[in-house]
């Protein structure tokens, strides 16, 4: 059944994330990074990670997805300009792209082929609970430096985006 | 043929070999990669960099499965809080960027080249 379930979802992002690179429009490609980020939700579940799977669907399918959005339908994008395309670009990119993934994919298999299974159910480490005990035990440093990050980010995003008043 | 059913059916009990999330991060990852390449306009340059973030938060927490520990899942947690940072600055650097040039190619934004 995990099996089952694994390689929808896999199949799912896979080709969502292809239609992300291949579609021209900026508002295609949103949508596919949505479905992406909805079927890797699903994958945290299986591995056991409750909370994060939650995260994943709250913070980037819902509040940085609508951000993008809402960016594109502010700019007005259209489709992207065709051509202009260097030769190398267009001769080498795909084996090159096809070789990193290769030595990725070489170097995975030699040293985790023997690393076990993901079993449903197996690990339960992940609730709110359990999350939040670490959070605010072992590293409760990181997360108070992350509040002042978000609020530099904030600032910064209002100082960056402000009308000019001149 | 039941040797191979009995096959099937023990390696769909045992659950997905750790191995695979890892190959599904890698794949991920790749695309991400390519799209950051080769294409042009910025928001999509920006959703592939987002794209890439996800392929590592997927390895993340496979490993978090495979050592029963939550430190995964907080590095997991740290990555997505920075991402959402990111994003807010530098969707409003485009729209900075779009209000003084009228343009989202990345070839024709590039005062820093000469």
């Amino acid at each position: 059944m995990d099996i089952f379930f694994f390689l929808l979802f896999a199949l799912i992002a896979v080709v969502c994330a292809i239609n992300l690179i291949v579609q021209k429009h900026p508002i295609s490609s949103a949508l596919s990074l949505i479905g992406v980020m909805g079927s890797i939700a699903v994958l945290y579940l299986l591995l056991g990670a409750e909370f994060i799977a939650m995260a994943q669907l709250i913070v980037y399918a819902g509040a940085v997805m609508v951000l993008f959005i809402f960016v594109i339908m502010l700019l007005n994008a259209g489709s992207e300009a065709k051509g202009g395309r260097s030769w190398t670009a267009q001769l080498f990119g795909i084996p090159v792209m096809v070789a990193f993934f290769g030595v990725i994919a070489f170097f995975l298999i030699r040293e985790f082929s023997n690393a076990g299974f993901v079993k449903f159910g197996s690990f339960t480490g992940g609730s709110v609970e359990k999350v939040g005990m670490a959070l605010f035990t072992d590293y409760l440093l990181p997360f108070e430096v992350t509040s002042v990050l978000i609020l530099i980010a904030i600032i910064g995003a209002v100082v960056l985006a402000r009308k000019e008043l001149d | 043929m039941p040797e191979g059913f009995d096959q099937v059916r023990t390696m769909i009990g045992q659950g997905v070999p750790v191995s695979w999330y890892l190959i599904l991060s890698a794949i991920l990852f790749s695309l991400g990669v390519a799209g950051f390449v080769f294409r042009r306009n910025v928001i999509t340059v920006f959703m592939c960099i987002e794209l890439m973030l996800n392929a590592v938060n997927l390895s993340f927490i496979t490993f978090a499965n495979q050592h029963k520990q939550v430190s995964g899942q907080i590095f997991t947690f740290f990555v997505m809080v920075v991402a959402a940072a990111e994003a807010a600055v530098g969707l409003a650097i485009i729209l900075t960027v779009f209000r003084n040039r009228q343009t989202l190619n990345i070839d024709e934004i590039d005062s820093l080249k000469n």
